[in-house]
Formats: C-alpha cells, sequence, structure tokens
C-alpha cells in the first residue's frame, strides 16, 4: 500500500470492499425491477384473471354477474364445439409458414449476402408496410383481391380462374394474408443471423468439395439456425392466434380460433368461454413451440 | 482409401484477372514442380491472393489457363478442383466440432469410413484428442493445424496456403514454418504458399517468386534471388540493399565499369544484368565491412567513404548508417562475432566490399541512389 501511495493521491479512499460488493449483487436486482414489475402488473394479473374466468359457470352472463364453479368442464365443452377452428387455425399457420419460409428464406439471404450497398434500403422494405397500420394493410388486400379487381379479372382471363371463381373470401386469400402480414417476424431474425455467416466459410465449403446444395445443407443452414427458429416462432405463434385475416378476407368458413374468441368475448359476451378457448390457443402454442424447439436444439434461442 | 495422384505439375499460362480497370494479375506464367514448396512473395495488393484464389477457383481467370498436368482446370467449379486451401482467417466450420471439421472434405465426397484418416491426420498436425472440441476452444496456433489438416486430408494435387501463419505470434510463426516444412516433406504434396513475409518464404520454400503489381519481377532459388536480385524492387523487397546510381561505360577482360557519384567501380560480368547506360549498383549491408580509413582496405576490393551517423545495436548485428558524400545514407550489418572493433558515432569511416558481392542492375534514368527497405504497403505501380 505504501508503494502505491503516491499514485492513489487526489482520489478518495475506495469504499469498504463488503460494502461495494453488497451494492454489486443488488444491482441486477434493480435493474430488473421496472420491468418485471410491469409484467407482474399488465400480463400476470390479468392473466389469473383470465384462468379464473375459464371456470366461472357458464350459465352466468354480464347482466346476470359469474359465480366461480370451478367449471373445468368448460375446457372439454370449447373443445368440442371449436375443434375444426382450432385444426384450422394451425393448418393456415403453418401453411402461411411454408410460403413464407419460401419468400422469407432467400430474401433474407439475398439481403443479408448479395444486397451490398443496397442492404439499408431493402430491410427498409422490408419493414416499411409495418407504418402503416396491419388492419390498413389488410383491408388493401380485400380491395386487391376482390371480386371486381384487375386481379381476379385478368386471372380469369388467362383461364387460370373459372369465370365465377374468386379469391376474395377463400381460405387462399386467407392464408395469403397471413403470409404476407407476418413475413417480415420472420425475415428479420434470419437476416439477422444470415447477415452474421461469414462467406469465407462458403468458399471454404465449395473448397473442401461441397456442391452449392451440399455447402447450404452443411454450413448456411445450420449457421442461420437461431434465425430460423426465432423467425418461425415469431411468424406462427402470432398467425395461429390471429383473427383479422380471416374476418376480413375469408368468410366464417375461413374462421380460426382468434375470431372464435373474439366473438366471445366482444359478440356472445361469454367471458367463461373466451377464456378458456384463449388458454386452450396458449396451451396448444406452447407445445407446439417446445416440441419444436427440442426438435431443433438450437440452446442458443432460449 | 489413398487416391492415385496423377502426375502434373502446375502450370499458370498468361494468366490474367482485371476488376474493372484494375489488373491485379498481368499476364502471369509460372510452373510449379510437382511435390515442390513453392512461395508467391509480394507485398500486399500485388496480386499474389488473387492468383490463389484463381488456381483453388474462387476468382475466375479474365483470360489465361490454369493446368494441372495437362488440364486446364481455370473454369472449373472449385468443388470439382484436386486443389484444397488453407485460409489466411482458417474459415474452420464454427458449428463443427475439430474432427467434423477435418472430415468434412471426405463426406462431401461421399467416403463413409472417415474415423482412422481423421485420427491420422490429427496426429500428424500434433492435436490428438482434440475431436471433441469446437474452433472457438482452440488457440490460433491450433486453429491454423486444424486448417491444415482438414485441407491436407483431401490428399489434393495441390495445396495453397494463403497466409497461413500470419495471424500468430513471432514465435510460433517460426515454430509452424518448421513444422509446415516437415509436413511437406513427409506428404510430398506441391505447396504453394503465398505470403509477404520474405523471412517466412526464404525459410520455407524451394522455389520464390517475387510478385509487384501483379507481374513476377523474378523467380528462382531464394538464395539465388536473394544473392543477385533482378530489379531494384527484389533488391529491396527480399532483405535490403544499398543501391547507388550510376553510369555503365562497358564490358572489358570480365568486368564491367561503373561511375557512381564520381569514383569509378568495377562488378564483374557474370553479375552484371547490364553493361552499359543507367544501372544501380547494388551491394547487400551485410557485404560492407566498415573500418576506420581507407588504407586498411584490402587489395582488390572496392570502398566509399562516409560519416558514420547512426549506429543500432540488435544483438546479432550491430547496424550502421554511413552517410556518403553525396548525401545517401547506406547502411552496413557487421556481425557481433567478436572481431571486428565497433566504429563510433560522428566518426569518418569507410565501407569497403569484395566486387564479387556486388550487383548491377539496370535503372530507369530518373532513378536515384534506393537504399531503404520496401515496406509492406500497398505498392501500386512503383518499380
Amino acid at each position: 500500500m505504501t508503494l502505491l501511495a503516491p499514485t492513489r493521491a487526489g482520489h478518495p479512499p475506495p469504499a469498504p470492499p463488503a460494502a461495494r460488493s453488497g451494492r454489486r449483487r443488488l444491482l441486477p436486482y434493480l435493474l430488473l425491477l421496472p420491468g418485471a414489475a410491469w409484467l407482474l402488473i399488465f400480463f400476470g394479473v390479468p392473466l389469473v384473471q383470465l384462468a379464473a374466468a375459464s371456470l366461472y359457470d357458464p350459465s352466468g352472463s354480464l347482466s346476470t354477474g359469474y359465480a366461480m364453479t370451478w367449471a373445468v368442464s368448460n375446457y372439454p365443452d370449447v373443445l368440442q364445439a371449436y375443434w375444426p377452428q382450432f385444426l384450422r387455425s394451425f393448418g393456415y399457420a403453418g401453411l402461411a409458414l411454408v410460403l413464407a419460409l419460401l419468400l422469407g428464406y432467400p430474401l433474407a439471404y439475398a439481403i443479408a449476402q448479395k444486397a451490398g450497398r443496397w442492404k439499408n434500403l431493402l430491410l427498409v422494405c422490408v419493414v416499411a408496410p409495418m407504418f402503416t397500420s396491419f388492419l390498413v394493410r389488410t383491408l388493401a388486400w380485400k380491395t386487391i383481391l376482390s371480386d371486381n379487381g384487375a386481379l381476379v379479372g385478368l386471372l380469369r382471363d388467362v383461364h387460370l380462374l373459372a369465370p365465377d371463381g374468386r379469391l376474395l373470401a377463400t381460405p387462399f386469400a386467407v392464408v395469403l394474408g397471413l403470409t404476407y402480414n407476418f413475413l417480415p417476424f420472420l425475415v428479420l431474425p434470419l437476416y439477422a443471423s444470415l447477415e452474421r455467416l461469414d462467406p469465407r466459410l462458403l468458399e471454404a465449403a465449395t473448397d473442401l468439395y461441397a456442391s452449392p446444395v451440399q455447402a447450404f445443407r452443411r454450413v448456411t443452414l445450420p449457421l442461420s439456425m437461431p434465425g430460423l427458429v426465432a423467425g418461425t416462432l415469431l411468424f406462427f405463434i402470432p398467425a395461429s392466434g390471429d383473427y383479422i385475416n380471416a374476418e376480413l378476407l375469408g368468410t366464417p368458413n375461413e374462421y380460426m380460433i382468434g375470431n372464435v374468441i373474439d366473438s366471445a368475448f366482444l359478440v356472445r359476451l361469454d367471458y367463461p368461454q373466451g377464456a378458456a378457448l384463449s388458454f386452450l390457443l396458449m396451451a396448444a402454442i406452447l407445445a407446439v413451440v417446445f416440441g419444436y424447439l427440442r426438435r431443433a436444439g438450437t440452446e442458443e434461442v432460449l | 482409401m489413398a487416391r492415385e495422384t496423377p502426375a502434373g505439375d502446375l502450370r499458370l499460362a498468361d494468366l490474367t484477372k482485371r476488376f474493372g480497370v484494375f489488373t491485379a494479375v498481368d499476364d502471369l506464367s509460372l510452373t510449379v514442380e510437382q511435390g515442390s514448396f513453392f512461395a508467391l512473395l509480394g507485398a500486399s495488393g500485388c496480386g499474389k491472393t488473387t492468383t490463389l484464389r484463381m488456381i483453388a477457383g474462387l476468382e475466375e481467370p479474365t483470360s489465361g489457363q490454369v493446368l494441372l498436368g495437362d488440364r486446364d482446370i481455370a473454369r472449373l467449379r472449385p468443388y470439382k478442383r484436386p486443389v484444397n486451401t488453407v485460409f489466411q482467417s482458417y474459415a474452420l466450420f464454427p458449428h463443427l466440432n475439430i474432427f467434423e471439421n477435418v472430415a468434412f472434405g471426405l463426406r462431401r465426397r461421399g467416403i463413409r469410413s472417415v474415423d482412422d484418416e481423421v485420427t491420422r491426420m490429427l496426429s500428424l498436425v500434433q492435436l490428438d484428442g482434440y475431436g471433441n472440441r469446437r474452433p472457438a476452444q482452440l488457440s490460433g496456433g491450433q486453429q491454423q493445424r486444424v486448417a491444415l489438416a482438414r485441407a491436407l486430408i483431401n490428399r489434393p494435387q495441390v495445396l495453397l496456403l494463403d497466409e497461413p501463419l500470419g495471424a500468430l505470434d513471432l514465435k510460433l510463426r517460426r515454430q509452424m514454418q518448421i513444422e509446415l516444412k516437415r509436413i511437406q516433406t513427409e506428404v510430398g504434396i506441391t505447396f504453394v504458399h503465398v505470403t509477404h513475409d520474405q523471412e517466412e518464404a526464404m525459410t520455407m520454400a524451394d522455389t520464390v517468386a517475387v510478385m509487384n503489381a501483379g507481374r513476377i519481377e523474378q523467380l528462382g532459388a531464394p538464395a539465388d534471388i536473394y544473392e543477385f536480385p533482378a530489379t531494384a524492387f527484389v533488391a529491396n523487397f527480399l532483405g535490403q540493399s544499398n543501391l547507388l546510381a550510376g553510369e555503365a561505360t562497358g564490358a572489358s577482360g570480365g568486368d564491367v565499369a561503373v561511375t557512381a557519384h564520381g569514383t569509378r567501380f568495377s562488378v564483374p560480368a557474370g553479375r552484371s544484368r547490364a553493361d552499359h547506360g543507367p544501372v544501380h549498383l547494388g551491394v547487400r549491408p551485410e557485404k560492407l565491412i566498415l573500418v576506420g580509413s581507407a588504407d586498411q582496405v584490402p587489395a582488390g576490393h572496392q570502398h566509399v567513404t562516409g560519416v558514420v551517423t547512426d549506429a543500432s545495436y540488435v544483438g546479432v548485428s550491430t547496424q550502421y548508417l554511413l552517410r556518403t558524400g553525396w548525401g545517401t545514407e547506406l547502411s552496413v550489418f557487421a556481425a557481433n562475432s567478436g572481431t571486428s572493433t565497433p566504429v563510433a558515432v560522428g566518426g569518418e569511416a569507410v565501407a569497403y566490399w569484395d566486387p564479387r558481392h556486388a550487383f548491377l542492375l539496370p535503372r530507369d534514368a530518373a532513378d536515384s541512389d534506393r537504399t531503404s527497405p520496401v515496406l509492406d504497403e500497398p505498392v501500386g505501380a512503383s518499380s
């Protein structure tokens, strides 16, 4: 200490080590506090409230009030009534995901690896639609796909569509809407992964006898896995719970589980049913996600 | 699984690569004998890496041929060439362990049982037992050896090394140079090594090609190039030379007479690349001997007089700067063998040399004395 004294001159003496390490240990928790409080108030409390609502007596109503009867039978009841919408939700979301992957992977790859100085402009183009409301964009698709619109007219003229064929109010329109609306959520994480991919690794792979297809399978794909997993989840989860696309671009025949929940809460005012459906949807999505993550096996994502 | 290696030298014929208006490699022709260790030496930007990438197939030549034996592979896709590369950055696959990195080439060619070969290769590069590690868990030198094993396991006809030791520190670099040379002798594959480190090129290669501005300035055995450089660039890129601007006045009796800065010198005709017109008279700093006065110069030697302006003691030698009467500072390296007496800074001294150690190079009329080594900077059109 005596040797160091001259260099320390003028500095305040360091705090006693015990007090300092104590404050240090608390710091992470202090930083967590605002977020945790937010989550508790706006997610935790409503979640408990919703869980309670899902167990209310189904014969109650807003005007007569609900009684808590631990009505677990709400769950099998709604599942029996609405399993087709459940299946349809995952079917449409899955189909849209496949389409989005076919569109989004090459797009993300091109922006990340080949775009050069156009990279930022192209990224803005991917994100730009999000500057307008989800609702407005979906309504725009409604116009584009409408029966007397130019697109349907053209498709009828070239006989890709029967003379009375239509695009709007079909499963095709709903899947297309889902694909379009959630594409950026897939492309952005994929882009982030592919952007980090060192092109020299691809050169090394081709140097080591990998054809372009093999280089993709053995190097590009595994190295983009974190982005791919994150992107598919960010796409699939909101897409399977969505109700706007089915509402605006489909008919009740294309309704997804989101539409049923929407009408349970806002039209039929059947809170126990809406809450039970919401919990079932959450459980189903969690099951799908965990199953997927186990298979994909990317510990980097979670 | 030893693959029959068809006999064949690597030949580059009139190889040219242009990027827009910039000519990176300019009508390059050379032959690399099968089984030899060949070094392409040059400053950064001289086109040596582009040449290597054209051999590997990562760059397509604008014109010319890359011949392996009689086969032109210049337009073959990289994965169809019997050529492998050790990249400057190693480019190991971060998602694969060391075993799979090394096995990569074999697996891509559909070879099923790779265990023995990979184990053998890992022990050749002294990395036994490292198979399960990830590249990120290895040190720079170990990664470098994995990159080497990953390329060598394929028994390529030609192994390309792109500054593979550039990222290593000096001591490790020296060790790896010896290691690389040992492995090359052991496997007998043609090595083409790109480097900007002249010492590295000279230590390892059988043949060195010095490149500058897309062309080969000189090609030959390291000692031949060092002792008798072909151009002023080579003389000062490979080591350092004192080049004095002079005028050659013709050969007579086996010697070429030169007048430089008012003094007459002579150089054996066998060491002259020009015998009239503007020339550079060159002497390596270690071939100069410093003494106190002109009467200490032995008979048959030639000398210049000057003032010692600097002496740096570097252990094995002392490096002096001698300012001549016309202002040029010559470098003189005196070995610290204990036989010569140190010369004082500020005093007058005489540097002498044996004419058989001098050499004559043609010179651009506008060029003056050149005594400083070429630094490793982009060279552009200097020469």
